[in-house]
């Protein structure tokens, strides 16, 4: 689960690491009026969406007047704001953040995320912040400096220390950069998230270390333990049919082909996909009905493919174990009548009760191409929907 | 023989008074020599009655002393279940599986690191398979965890996968072959879990009745790739090779910087070539593993 910025901040200074004065606001009066609370000469208009790249899609404004905050406010706010994270489409602008201007001296990269070779918290650093780090960790991963973190010791003063030096914080502001490390690993730690990035943190004038921006994912295993964080999702910014998916406890991702495929288990659903595309097509989703499915579930699957009009054909395949062939047979059929499917559907099945399964498709009546291995079953959709 | 585990095996369950573990306890009872293998429950709630004529305990360390059990299956809900592992490491097991699936990342992370924390103090070693696993079984002897068994034929060929759904795939392809399975084992989804590909690759390399592995992987994660260079140099027996995900969106469940530490090294693409290049029969087809295997013996 993702945050906005102005959400990530919130959290980093609860835990208290320093951050610009800031004040969230959804219009361009609330944003005016933000400005003039915060005082001052220079604000930064920010609008707040999920993906990153905000500032290069003209989603971060410096404003020099409270006219100017108006202009930019109006500007940003319900603007499609098109990066390389949003896709061609773009994601609408639904929420800003107005903060104080800060007084940047220099631009750095701080992250801590799992590592699950070393099954350590890695956090890194480094002098090249306020730009893209894969880019950096591409062209010059000697200026990416890296410690793993035993999360029963935490994050030592020796790590910290090498993290500090490592990414060349000014000398003076050295103890603080410390600081901040050990806080933003603790908040890391204890909000269960999976990736804390701020980028960049600043050293000022005066020598103040700050965040400038923040970006957070959180485990979802661990959501049942963080109401905070969970009153922090925003749903605007998913994707609504996912959310939908989720409903019914169904993993769904939608991609570009157009073959809709309905399968049980993850790894048997990338299969099905690499299959399809091997046989000269396209997915048109990823989705796993999971161990569990009833009729009622893979009804609501259909419905949720279906939505997609690219769908030209659908492909289902079940590894029938705990789950029984008869059981998804008879919940394809009634799904297949109540959303009446017109386009080509062909069902793999193998596993428990696979005979009986097979016996219920054949009976339905229905227009449903039987195959025995998933290559046959990918040739015979792809054959179906050309 | 087979690896991890075989009809000499003494188990316990964890959790086996929950739905999820009864359902599970009860299949794999049925299957071979499960009525004398699973010796022993544990709910301190339950402690002194029993399920299925297996007695509960209150304590894995007291269900091992009374049993022998040197094995332990965990169905214990996400909250509590690394706990429920912990405890097994405690009680110095061989072998802890855990099928639960939705355990928080930082709880396994905490535990991962006490785990090696108790070996590095010169304690007992116990090995972990999962979590999010479907477990594993040593066909016609002793089946742990929620595969289905009736697909699984004794044999001499070994599986590993992540995924369960693939490595009944796999499995089923075999059997329908005619090549039976000498052990087939389930590592999990979960980005922080116990045994890795190379683990089990070792063993099937040290088992004598196993001739060949069928070894698939996904997506993500350095773990398909390290086996690989171990079995360029060691492994003695052919290898057959799958990864899925070669239509995987790339960045959707991986954050920002989460591909910066591995590098380009996640995709199936990269690992595929890895594979390849340390002596793996690789297939973008999934359908013919067992096939492609077969042509290897």
């Amino acid at each position: 689960m993702k945050i906005h910025e102005y959400q990530g901040k919130q959290l980093l200074k609860k835990f208290g690491v320093t951050v610009p004065r800031g004040i969230h606001c959804t219009t361009v009066d609330d944003a005016v009026k933000a400005a003039e609370t915060l005082g001052g000469k220079v604000w930064v208009v920010k609008a707040q969406i999920h993906a990153g790249g905000r500032g290069k899609g003209g989603g971060v404004k410096v404003a020099t007047s409270l006219e100017k905050v108006r202009e930019y406010a109006s500007q940003i706010l319900g603007m499609q704001l098109i990066t390389h994270q949003t896709g061609p489409e773009g994601q609408k602008v639904r929420h800003l953040l107005i903060e104080e201007g800060a007084d940047i001296q220099h631009e750095y990269y701080v992250a801590a995320l799992t590592d699950r070779a070393t099954q350590s918290v890695a956090m890194m650093a480094s002098y090249e912040g306020g730009m893209d780090i894969e880019e950096v960790a591409h062209k010059t991963p000697e200026k990416i400096v890296k410690v793993f973190i035993n999360p029963l010791l935490g994050l030592t003063d020796a790590q910290a220390l090498e993290l500090a030096k490592g990414m060349g914080m000014l000398e003076s502001s050295i103890p603080q950069c410390i600081d901040t490390l050990k806080k933003l690993y603790t908040c890391y730690m204890e909000t269960d998230a999976s990736l804390a990035e701020i980028n960049p943190l600043i050293h000022e004038g005066d020598g103040t270390v700050k965040a400038i921006d923040a970006k957070f994912n959180f485990d979802s295993n661990a959501l049942y333990r963080q109401e905070e964080i969970v009153a922090m999702r925003d749903l605007d910014e998913e994707d609504a049919d996912e959310i939908e998916a989720s409903k019914f406890d169904l993993a769904y991702i939608s991609l570009d082909g157009n073959i809709g495929c309905l399968v049980n288990g993850a790894g048997l659903a990338m299969a099905t996909m690499d299959t399809i595309k091997l046989f000269g097509a396209e997915p048109a989703n990823f989705l796993d009905v999971g161990g569990g499915a009833t009729t009622e579930k893979v009804t609501e699957a259909f419905k949720i493919m279906l939505k997609n009009t690219k769908v030209k054909g659908i492909l289902v395949n079940i590894f029938g174990g705990i789950m029984k062939c008869d059981t998804i047979a008879a919940g394809v059929v009634a799904a297949a009548k109540e959303t009446r499917l017109s386009v080509p559907l062909v069902v793999r099945m193998k596993g428990t009760n696979e005979d009986l399964g097979k016996q219920i498709l054949k009976d339905s009546g229905l227009p449903i191409i039987s195959a025995d291995s998933m290559a046959e079953a990918a040739t015979k959709i792809v054959a179906a929907v050309k | 023989m087979s690896i991890f585990i075989n009809k000499n095996t003494r188990i316990i369950t964890q959790g086996i008074t929950g739905k999820t573990g009864q359902f599970h306890t009860e299949k794999c009872q049925e299957y071979a020599n499960g009525k004398e293998c699973f010796v022993a429950g544990v709910n301190p709630k339950k402690a002194g009655e029993s399920i299925f004529n297996i007695p509960i305990y209150a304590s894995v360390k007291e269900a091992a002393a009374e049993t022998g059990a040197t094995v332990s299956v965990i169905y214990v809900p996400p909250p509590g279940a690394a706990a429920a592992i912990w405890e097994a490491v405690e009680a110095d097991l061989d072998l802890a599986i855990c099928i639960t699936e939705g355990i928080p990342v930082r709880d396994m992370l905490i535990l991962r690191n006490k785990m090696k924390e108790k070996e590095a103090k010169g304690g007992k070693k116990t090995l972990l398979l999962g979590p999010n696993c479907p477990g594993l079984i040593t066909p016609d002897e002793v089946k742990i965890g929620i595969m289905p068994g009736h697909i699984h034929r004794k044999g001499r060929i070994g599986v590993v996968s992540r995924s369960g759904t693939l490595t009944y795939e796999a499995v089923g392809q075999l059997t329908e072959i005619g090549l039976g399975q000498s052990s087939a084992v389930g590592i999990g989804g979960d980005p922080i879990n116990g045994l890795k590909h190379i683990d089990v690759m070792k063993a099937f390399n040290d088992d004598p009745d196993t001739d060949a592995v069928i070894m698939i992987g996904e997506i993500g994660g350095p773990d398909e790739a390290e086996a690989a260079m171990w079995c360029k140099d060691n492994m003695k027996k052919p290898i057959v090779g799958f990864i899925a995900g070669v239509t995987a969106p790339a960045g959707k469940r991986m954050g920002h910087a989460g591909a910066l530490i591995s590098g380009g090294a996640d995709t199936a693409d990269a690992k595929l070539e890895i594979m390849e290049a340390c002596g793996f029969t690789v297939t973008r087809n999934p359908s013919e593993m067992a096939k492609l295997l077969k042509a290897l013996l």
